[in-house]
């Protein structure tokens, strides 16, 4: 099983690498999201997934994440690969610090402070002190960054999609080795421990406030590359564009793709990018309709989403016993 | 001073409206112990229908009470159709289902009725009451509907049978049924009354931020809030709240911090008040047993 997975990765590297040539420029661009959505996905799960911490607001890092680089390549003139681990540490702060009060909060308390952060948000990057900075309502407009030219040199041309793709496939593979390295060492397995029992966690000896702060935190890093990545793909950050929807839609993408699962945050990705595309042609409407239909639908029939029932599906073709496996939520 | 004034009793006016909308938080905790994220979205559906049943023609009044029946329903249908099946699941699929019937009943309006910004008619006259300065007739009318409702809500409870059984309900299901209460239809009865209430303050205040399938989310953070400050357990508080915080936004939006910070107020208050003293002003304090 072990090794059919790592082949199984393997093949999705390998599409993953050889899709850019065979699609267009503008589905290049959406594939580039879909990676960016699936790292904010994996921080979302690493919070709500693996430690029951339900988070309305990620949007909010997220859109700290995308503020950080813009600011940063607008004003103060930095490459833009260099914003990516000022935006992770920015919101790693950011979500430690947020996850301190929030240690006192359980379940649906935390899920109202948070949406109250990602509802107010807006109105925060609006803010006129903040202008100088932020743009205020105008937001940000970042250039879009050309491909370096040894790959030119090297015979590799890349059009600025391509690279741009590349470029997230590369941080998108780091940022997953991460979080599975994270979750199967001793933090993972402490995070874990607290969302199904924070009573005999405690017993065991695990510092519940801390393991609770630095989840908040790394779970808020993630997202807030995430948020750096998508800024810079999109080239633009305006305060409207992260408004709560943008939060929702991340807790959508988790449960749909599947709960505590890191291959989940890839499906949850795809769901989210490609099915509103698909909606949209009926009307303007239809993909929050469709969005709410799924969500309900997977709550009653699939509790664990799209990557528990391939897991099922997977057990059962195998003829192995379904083992209960350490990411049950 | 007057500027003060003015803005105080501005304060109490949208105050009534959060105070309607969390009571209807606090109805829906009382009896489930979940805090309904999509009670913004059913009080703007319920306030088209009322639009739409004003524009076939039908006086105000009328359309009024039949949107408010029609709430009830609704609210109850919504509880025994999709909250019913996830009743003991944990928080996080119920919060869930709470964030999908968001979505549906927002999208279901955008579809049908399209996302510009339509008026909304006010029952009261244009002109001042008493012929006052401070406050539009709106303004006080929409604090006399607000006291109406929970005079209204405070004798049910407190003087017919199945007010009593409501609460028996809420406090103790078990026993409750052994005495014969129908707990399950208790709960529906509890979601119904609170989609009537929601309905009442979104007719209240579509006049005011005008009629649009997102005018809810500002005033039901600031529900949040109320329900928060005055103890999310507490009706009496929820409305206290509500004044509260339509006060304490108007008050700092006009003089403090600006208008564009207005939604913070509530995310402190929020945060301030669950890390502080979650259970409020008049919350019940509770202790779980290890």
């Amino acid at each position: 099983m072990k090794r059919l997975s790592l082949i199984g990765y393997g093949v999705l590297l390998l599409v993953a690498c050889v899709l850019p040539f065979l699609v267009s420029e503008y589905r290049t661009f959406q594939f580039t999201l879909v990676l960016v959505y699936s790292i904010a996905l994996l921080g979302l799960n690493i919070l709500t997934g693996y430690n029951g911490q339900i988070s309305l607001g990620h949007g909010a890092f997220y859109a700290i994440g995308a503020y950080v680089a813009a600011v940063l390549m607008d004003k103060a003139g930095f490459p833009y690969w260099a914003t990516i681990p000022v935006a992770g540490a920015v919101c790693l702060l950011a979500g430690f610090l947020f996850g301190l009060p929030a240690l006192r909060l359980e379940g649906l308390y935390l899920a109202l402070a948070t949406f109250a952060l990602g509802v107010s948000l807006p109105q925060l990057l609006k803010y006129h002190h903040f202008e100088g900075w932020t743009g205020g309502v105008q937001g940000v407009v970042i250039t879009k960054p050309d491909a370096p030219e040894f790959l030119a040199v090297l015979g590799l041309p890349l059009n600025q999609d391509q690279w741009l793709y590349f470029f997230t496939l590369a941080i998108t593979v780091v940022m997953f080795l991460l979080a599975w390295n994270l979750l199967r060492g001793r933090l993972g397995r402490a995070m874990m421990a607290i969302r199904d029992n924070h009573v005999a966690a405690e017993a065991m000896g695990v510092n519940n406030a801390m393991v609770k702060s630095l989840t908040f935190g790394v779970s808020a890093m993630f997202t807030g590359v995430a948020g750096a990545l998508g800024a810079i793909a999109i080239q633009f950050v305006a305060p409207d564009s992260f408004n709560i929807f943008v939060s929702l839609t991340f807790l959508i993408g988790i449960v749909i793709g599947g709960l505590a699962s890191i291959p989940g945050a890839i499906y949850g990705a795809l769901f989210i990018q490609f099915v509103p595309n698909i909606a949209d042609e009926f009307s303007k409407a239809a993909p929050w309709a469709i969005f709410g239909l799924f969500l309900i639908g997977f709550t009653y029939l699939m509790p664990l989403g799209i990557a528990g029932a391939i897991r099922l599906g997977l057990a059962r073709l195998t003829g192995k016993e379904h083992n209960s496996q350490p990411g049950k939520p | 001073m007057d500027a003060l004034l003015h803005q105080i009793l501005a304060g109490l006016a949208t105050g009534g409206i959060y105070a309607s909308v969390a009571l209807a938080l606090v109805m829906i905790y009382q009896a489930t112990h979940l805090v309904n994220f999509a009670q913004g979205e059913m009080a703007m559906f319920s306030t088209y229908i009322a639009w739409t049943l004003i524009n076939a023609g039908m006086p105000y009044w009328g359309a009024f009470f039949l949107t408010v029946a029609f709430s009830f329903v609704f609210g109850v249908v919504i509880e025994r159709v999709v909250i019913r099946p996830v009743e003991n699941s944990p928080v996080l699929a119920v919060v869930v289902v709470f964030i999908a019937l968001l979505f549906i009943l927002n999208s279901i309006i955008g579809w049908i009725y399209t996302y510009t910004i339509k008026p909304f008619p006010s029952p009261f006259p244009e002109q001042p009451f008493f012929g006052n300065k401070l406050m539009s007739s709106h303004e006080m009318g929409a604090i006399g509907v607000t006291l109406v409702v929970l005079l209204l809500l405070y004798a049910f409870f407190r003087f017919t049978p199945l007010g009593l059984a409501m609460r028996a309900a809420a406090q103790n299901p078990e026993s409750s049924r052994l005495v014969g209460i129908r707990v399950g239809w208790m709960l529906a009865l509890g979601w119904g009354l609170a989609a009537a209430i929601g309905s009442v303050a979104g007719m209240m205040v579509a006049p005011i931020v005008f009629l649009d399938p997102n005018m809810m989310g500002g005033v039901l953070l600031y529900a949040f809030a109320a329900a928060l400050v005055g103890g999310i357990d507490s009706p009496g508080g929820a409305v206290f709240g509500g004044f509260l915080v339509g006060v304490l936004e108007n008050v700092l939006g006009a003089f403090v911090i600006g208008n564009e910070l207005k939604l913070a107020v509530a995310l402190v208050l929020i945060i301030g008040v669950l890390t502080v003293r979650p259970s409020g002003f008049f919350g019940k304090v509770h202790v779980t047993r290890v």
